[in-house]
This record gives C-alpha cells, structure tokens and sequence, in this order.
C-alpha cells in the first residue's frame, strides 16, 4: 500500500486505476475500487487519513463542511479533509496534524509549542483543526493582525471557548514571524 | 492574594498538552478494536407512534450484516426516572426514538440495512409542548403517566427530594411586600450544549453476564452504576473512558446508546461500536429541559424579598434520567440567590413528544434562574431598584441558609461573595453605566447599549461521594487510581497537582490510571462544579493517607515519632533534624505504599458567579451584539489559572450565554421535526465575533478544603443569558422576555415588525 517513492502520479494499467498522494512525506499509493485496502469513489480525505492510514489526529465533528475540526493542510492550503475526497488527491502533498513536528529533530512546530505554552484548548478536539488552520495561514501571513487571525480561523468551532487563548497563542508565533 | 504553594496556583502545561497538540490523545473514536461490528440505529419519522408490525428479514438476509434487533428481541431492561423506560419499546414517542438496531461489519452495510427494515405504524397524536401535553384529555406520552406529569422525586438524593419550596408564610411575605410582580416566563428554547466530539460507545460482551463498555462520558464509574441498574443488577459493567471531546454535562446521561451497543454486542458475540452521526447527535440525544415559571414575587423597597409563589413547569421531553435531580438541583440554587423567608414554589414535570432532555451543563439551576430573572426584574423596576444591589443583598451569606436537593436545611458555611460582586461592578463599571431601567446605557444614531447583570452559585461544589486511591513507589513516583476522563477542564492535572503538594513532589512524578471502574475505587465524576472540593478532596486524602504509611514505614528507621517526619522530593526527614532522613528507596523496590480517600458529601458550602453584560442593538437591523462580560467570582484558592480562565470564558458556548442572541433547537410544533439538527443551521460564536471577556478572580480561603478552593466551572453559563435579556431590555427600551432575542423579536419590541412569534422553538 505504501511505498516511499515521491512524486509519482496515478498510474493505470490493466485497467486497475489508482491515487497516490504524499502525506507527512511519504508516499502512499492506493487501488480505487470497493475491496479491503482499496480506496472507494466515496471516500473523503478524512476517512482515508483515519480508516486507511490510521492518522487519528485528524477529527470529524460535523462531517458536512461547518465546524474545521478535520483540517489539514493540501499543497499549502487549509482544507477541509471531510469536504475532499480521496479520489480527487492524487498528487497532492497533504500535511496532517501529525506531521507537524520537526522530521529530523522532532521538535515541534513553533504553534504547537505555543498552544501548550498558552494552554489554547480544553477538550482538545477541535485542536489540530485550529493548529493546521492557524499553520496554512501563517505560513501565507507571518505577521497577521489579531483581526486577520480571528477572520482567518472564523470557520473553526470550539464549543470549550478555547478562542481567546488560541489567538493569544498564534499572536505569540506570529509575533516571531515563525 | 492566595496560598504560598509551591506547584497549586502557579500555570503549568497539562499532563495531556503534548498528546492533544500532536494529534495522538485518543478519544474513543480513534481506538481500535478487533473483530469490531458497527451499530446504526433505525430512528422513528414520526413524533407519536405505536410499532403495528416489523418485517425484518431482508435487512438480516443482507450479507455483512450480523443482527437485526427490535423490541421484540430485547430482555426487559429499563432506563430513565423512574426507571420505566424500555430500551426498545413497541411505542416510539419522539422523532428519531429508536425503532430496530442493526450490527454489520461496515458503517455502510448497516445503514443499507436499515433502508431493508419494513416498519408499519399506527401514528399517534403527539404533545409537543407543555400546554398541550396538559390540556384535559391529550394523548398520553406513557400510558401510565397520566396527565403527562411524570412523578418528581428520585430515590436517588433520598425521600425528602426537593420537590418544591415551601417554607415561612407566603400570605405575610406578600402583604409585607411593597411591590408585587407577576407573570409567566421561560426558558424553551432547548439549546444543545454540542461538544465537537459526538457520543457513542463500544460494548463487548463475555458470556454468561460480563460486558466492557468503552464511552464518551467523562464519569464511567457512573456509567457503570446507571447501566447495573438498566440491566436489573445481572450483569458485571466495566466500564472505561477515554479523552473526551467536550461534554458539558450531557455525557453522563449516555445509558441508551451504551445499552445499544450491549445488546448488539449480547446478540453477536462480538465488540459493537454505535457512534451518533452529528446529525443524531443534534436531533436523537438529550437536549436542556425546558422551562417556565408561572409565579408571583413580593418585594420590599428596599430590595428585600418577602415572598415567592407559583409553579416551575419543566418541559422533559419524551423522558429523561435526570429532570427530578435538576428540579432538586435548581430549586436549591434559586435559593441561594434569592434569600427569602416565604416560598410556596411548586414544579410539575411534564412529557412531551420531544428528544429526552438530559443533563446540560446549569442542571437546572440555569434554567429556572434564566425563566425567574425577568419575574423579578419587574418588581426590581416597579421599585425603582439598581439589579445590582438586589441580587447582592439577596445572595446567601453567613447566617444564610437554603434547602437542597436531599429536602434538607443548610446552614451557610461559606464566605461573604459581596466583595467579589463589588469588583466585579467596578471593573465593569456598572454605576457609571446603570441609568436606569428600560434605559439605554447609550445611544449611537440607531445603536443603543444596554447593560444587564446577574448571579448564579451551586452548592453542588462538595455533592455526591468521592473516592481516589494514591499509590507511592520507591522511585519517588506516585500513581492516582482515579475514575476521571478528562473533558477539557484539566481537572486531572490538577489531581495531580494536589498530590504533588501533598507529597513534594514535582508533578510529572506523578501518572494517573486510565478511567476504569476495574481498576479505580468509585467516583461519581466531574459533574457540576464539584471537582476542585469533591474530587479533589478525595485525592488529597488518599495522597495523605499514603503519606502516613510512608512515615509510619520509615520512622522506625529513623528513630523517630512518625508525627515528626516530613517529605520532600522524594526524602522522608525529621522536621526538627534534618540530618535524620531516608529516601522512598531505601524503602525497597519489593514495596507500594497505597492510600485510600474518600469524600463525603457537603452542602453547606457554595460558588458564586455575577456576571455583568454591555450589549449593542442596531435598532434598524434588530441584531444584538454583546460587547463587553465581566465575570466576577471568588474562588478561595486559584489551582490553575489558564484552566480557570477557560471555563470562565466557556460562558459564552455550550448553550450558555449564546442561549439569550442566537442558539436554539427550532422545533417544528406540528411535526415534531427538529429542524437545525446540522452544524449550519444550528448557530454557534465564531472567531470573528468575540466579545470582550474580563473576569475578576478573588481569593480569600475557604473554610473546608485543606488548599481552600472551590469550583466555578459549571456555573460560568448561568447568569449570562437572563444578563442579555435584561440588558436587551434596556437597551431598547421596552421588555423581552423571550430566549432568543432574535432580530425579529427585537424589531417586534420595537414596533416595526408585526406581531406573531418569531425565533423560538415553534
């Protein structure tokens, strides 16, 4: 299922088409079709990074688009992986909360050491939603506005009201131009 | 202000913050479980039905699909209170009740099935509200509820129970009384506290009579002790938890879909995961009570309460397990702040076609405050009196006292909150601002400001039993044995904290076991606001009971009185000779200390929360924006000031302060349809519309906690939405007293739209 070759797009021979698409950097190649293993036409994103790759970090809330929770990060944008599905990937390089961290050092990214330095969650499902989120936009915007920040993650729910802690930690990233 | 400790008050990251921002805390959806079936529920369309007939057999000829259950196949397992409600009943009374539970080896084989489930039904009249579920001769919700009044009372908190406050003489009260308003008010518009993360469990059953469930609640020894009850005390409940994704109370009151997956799980002989889709989860699982206070209040000039009387209406749904404890629940907190000598306050619990209401967090206490504040608010204008000044001189205080929830008398044992309230006003800057009632605060062109205020306290701070074990091993570490799923309030690192201080030891010394009823004595979990006193209590006493073990090992040793030893960094020393010490080492690696704790229940102490509220109404477009909260509270002792912060902010969501503007569960009245059950139409704050938050904390010690502390968590949401009211209310001029003031209930109140109802559950 997963081999560690880059960049290859689909390949179809004998009529098996396949989608292939580098999460955390490693390639992952899979058969479309309704068999174990296989990528169904109607598998999201989300389904796929939990079901297929086991990526739990990636949360589905509302399942429809509303709440943010299942965000992660496609060819540089903030997406909803609920709202994607699989099929549409192939190619893409996708970043899930769980591929945030330093590869080499393991260090973790700058946010996620500031949202645990601000306590900037409570219940922590919406969290890597909120992280990955915060993380496309910063990565556009180093030195956002407390405006833009709140404009840019208005489409995250968070029922603890993590919110102002969460701004405060992004302004404390943003602040470094991290 | 505060205690001079060495790990309590000072900001530290959660035990779980590295899990929770790498995306590795693991919540029950995220487990893995082998050879798992998947359950779905097949839920009613209509709101009132018999069950004529059921043909199942296509949907079990289904390939993948491994049992097809109804209520015909079930034993006789009942839930609620009383607990007569059947699990699968030949009668379905809401839309969504379960009719059929499928188990098959995919999501999707499961909901094909459901579509193959032929169902036929004698379709009923439904009651969907209070008034028509007591109209003489409306259909019966349950045939053997009649009337639709479900008996209040629960064995539970005993066979006094509050049932309803009667007290002093309430004919003096009023003729004592210089003003006397009356009037009928509610609280109906049935918001859901909506966690991010849905409900669901998993159940695997071991023949003859043992089953592990795996939930979403953050209290499984409970679940443990509700789900004994359903299955008639004949079988052995294990019950674990795991990180859990918000609950606000809700997720305690989880017993029919664990029962779900018990039964699917009984029936296949193997793990059963049920998990509710969002939109099951808006319009299939408990919502708040509904509520409405028909009553008359008496009142002196000079803010004194002579006397309350009426009857508190509570709107259950279809049926519930908690409504007689949130009756108890509610009349004890509307006591607390509303210091009178003469009650006569009757509650009637009604069923209606409606989704069960369950414990939302407020528990009652939020729901009749929000219905009995715009009550008083009249007498307060008849009299020409500053709110502020009456709901401070009302609040109990020493020499105070209340009935709760077991029926019995409490004698206040708590501080004086009139200090926090003074701060909190002047932080807000209330006697600048407060011109009167009915009387902007200030007016912009056609944007006029308001300004409400309220309060709110629980004595449920030291409710129901507690019990922790601590274990020390010679490494220096310790082990809290504790039935806690942490929920977001970071409850269990401040366990953790406590035995820290306890044991002088640094907090990451210290683990705590996985929330397991096989494992951990019995907690009855972080409900209410009681796990600072409660809980917390519970830890400490078990951290120094193994405390006493360790000197009482190890004085010998010394030479010493163990009542001379002292701990610190892993080191037993003589508190007057230093010199004289041991490490937990030298006590053996072949050795654990094991302390046990426990917590009885006290009521005679309470929290406190006023929370001050400036709104902004454009009087063109009737949109309310709330601008400016101010929290004031004393809570004794700080433990962990960004946890604290974040259940103060937390005001606003879980069907709290947001219940007052814009969040409700519209309710078709005809249908009995909820009708906003997905995340766009049910409406929630975003980023982009954050009002200023400023809490002002106080810290003067409490008497009986050993770090003297107190909860303030639940209580945050309860004063804030009859605040909105009551500062919508003066911002335009003229009352509301409907939940939500939507836009158009405000150009209503302004005359520029016509009449009829508008927002609200209809």
């Amino acid at each position: 299922m997963a081999t560690s070759q880059a960049n290859r797009s689909t390949v179809q021979a004998d009529r098996v088409r396949r989608v292939g698409f580098t999460v955390n950097g490693q390639y992952h190649q899979f058969v479309v079709g309704s068999g174990p293993n296989e990528v169904s036409p109607s598998h999201t994103l989300s389904w796929t990074l939990r079901n297929s790759l086991g990526l739990m970090g990636t949360k589905v809330s509302c399942d429809m688009g509303a709440c943010g929770c299942c965000t992660v990060i496609s060819d540089g944008k903030a997406v909803l992986s609920c709202k994607v599905l699989t099929v549409e990937c192939d190619g893409k390089t996708i970043i899930t909360i769980e591929g945030l961290k330093d590869r080499k050092t393991g260090a973790l990214d700058p946010l996620q050491q500031a949202f645990i330095d601000h306590t900037a969650f409570q219940c922590g499902y919406c969290t890597p939603g909120m992280i990955m989120t915060a993380r496309a936009f910063l990565n556009e915007n180093p030195r956002p506005t407390e405006e833009e920040i709140k404009e840019a993650l208005s489409g995250n729910f968070c029922r603890c009201i993590s919110h102002y802690q969460v701004i405060r930690a992004i302004m404390s990233v943003a602040e470094k131009g991290q | 202000m505060g205690g001079n400790y060495r790990y309590i008050g000072k900001q530290m990251p959660r035990m779980d913050a590295g899990a929770i921002v790498t995306g590795s805390a693991l919540y029950l959806d995220d487990l893995k479980f082998q050879n798992l079936l998947h359950g779905k529920v097949l839920r009613s369309p209509y709101a009132h039905a018999l069950i004529t007939q059921v043909d199942k057999s296509k949907a079990e000829a289904l390939p993948g699909v491994a049992a097809v259950l109804t209520w015909q196949d079930i034993p006789e397992w009942m839930g609620g209170t009383p607990r007569r409600l059947r699990v699968l009943d030949r009668k379905v009374r809401y839309v969504g009740d379960a009719v059929a539970l499928v188990a098959a080896e995919t999501e999707e084989i499961a909901e094909e099935a459901l579509d193959l489930i032929d169902v036929e039904y004698e379709v009923l009249q439904p009651v969907l509200d209070i008034d028509s579920a007591l109209k003489p001769g409306a259909p019966l919700v349950h045939e053997e509820y009649p009337g639709n009044i479900i008996p209040g009372g629960t064995k539970l908190l005993g066979p006094k129970c509050l049932k309803g406050l009667c007290t002093g003489d309430v004919a003096k009260g009023f003729s004592d009384a210089d003003v006397i308003a009356e009037g009928t008010f509610g609280y109906e518009n049935i918001p859901n506290a909506l966690p991010a993360e849905s409900v669901g469990a998993v159940a695997a059953w071991e023949d003859p009579d043992k089953v592990t469930v795996w939930g979403t609640s953050q209290a499984p020894y409970m679940d443990k002790v509700i789900l004994s009850h359903v299955f008639n005390r004949a079988v052995q409940v294990r019950c674990i938890g795991s990180h859990v994704g918000g609950s606000f109370g809700t997720k305690i009151t989880c017993w029919q879909i664990q029962t779900y997956a018990v039964l699917l799980s009984k029936a296949t002989g193997r793990p059963v995961k049920v998990w509710l889709t969002k939109e099951e989860h808006l319009a299939a699982f408990t919502l708040r009570i509904g509520s409405r206070i028909q009553a008359r209040v008496g009142m002196k000039n000079d803010g004194t309460i002579t006397a309350i009387q009426g009857t508190w209406y509570v709107d259950s749904g279809y049926y519930s397990l908690t409504t007689q404890t949130q009756v108890a629940v509610g009349l004890g907190e509307l006591m607390i702040m509303t210091q009178c000598p003469n009650w006569d306050l009757k509650t009637m619990i009604v069923a209606t076609n409606r989704t069960a209401s369950g414990c939302t967090r407020g528990f009652g206490g939020q729901e009749l405050e929000c219905s009995f504040m715009p009550l008083l608010s009249l007498a307060m204008e008849k009299a020409g009196l500053d709110p502020f000044e009456v709901l401070k001189k009302n609040y109990v205080r020493p020499g105070g006292g209340y009935f709760w929830r077991d029926g019995e008398w409490y004698q206040y044992g708590g501080i004086d909150f009139s200090k926090a309230m003074d701060a909190g006003a002047k932080q807000f800057g209330w006697k600048e601002k407060w011109k009167g009632w009915l009387t902007p605060s200030a007016v912009n062109g056609s944007k006029r400001r308001g300004i409400g205020v309220g309060v709110h306290g629980n004595a449920d701070v030291g409710e129901d039993a507690a019990e922790a074990y601590v274990q020390l091993r010679h490494d220096g570490t310790a082990t809290i044995f504790l039935c806690v799923a942490e929920h977001g309030t970071g409850q269990k690192s401040n366990y953790a904290k406590l035995v820290a201080e306890v044991l002088q030891i640094a907090p990451d010394r210290i683990s705590m076991t996985p929330a397991d009823s096989l494992v951990t004595p019995f907690e009855f979990g972080p409900v209410g606001s009681r796990g600072t006193y409660a809980i917390g209590s519970a830890v400490i006493a078990a951290a120094e009971a193994a405390k006493r073990k360790l000197f009482s090992l190890a004085a010998p040793k010394l030479g010493v009185d163990p009542g001379e030893l002292e701990t610190a960094d892993g080191v037993v020393f003589a508190r007057a000779h230093p010199e004289k010490s041991l490490k937990w080492r030298a006590l053996g690696s072949d050795r654990t200390i094991l302390g046990s704790g426990r917590f009885e229940p006290d009521f005679s102490l309470c929290n406190c929360l006023m929370s001050f509220v400036e709104v902004e109404v454009d009087t063109e477009t009737g949109k309310v924006t709330l601008v400016r909260l101010v929290l004031a509270t004393d809570v004794g002792q700080i433990m962990d000031p960004p946890g604290l912060e974040g259940q103060l902010n937390g005001c606003l969501g879980a069907a709290g302060v947001d219940s007052a503007t814009f969040e409700e569960t519209i309710l078709s009245r005809s249908s009995g349809h909820i009708l906003n059950a997905n995340m766009i139409d049910y409406k929630w704050r975003t980023f982009a519309e954050l009002p200023v938050i400023e809490r002002v904390v106080l810290e003067t010690p409490m008497p009986t906690h050993r770090f003297h502390g107190v909860g303030v968590g639940e209580v945050a949401t309860s004063p804030g939405p009859s605040a909105v009211l009551m500062a919508v209310s003066n911002a335009v001029g003229t009352w509301l007293h409907e939940y939500p003031v939507t836009p158009a209930r405000v150009l209503q109140a302004l005359g520029k739209v016509a009449g009829g109802k508008g927002g609200g559950a209809r």
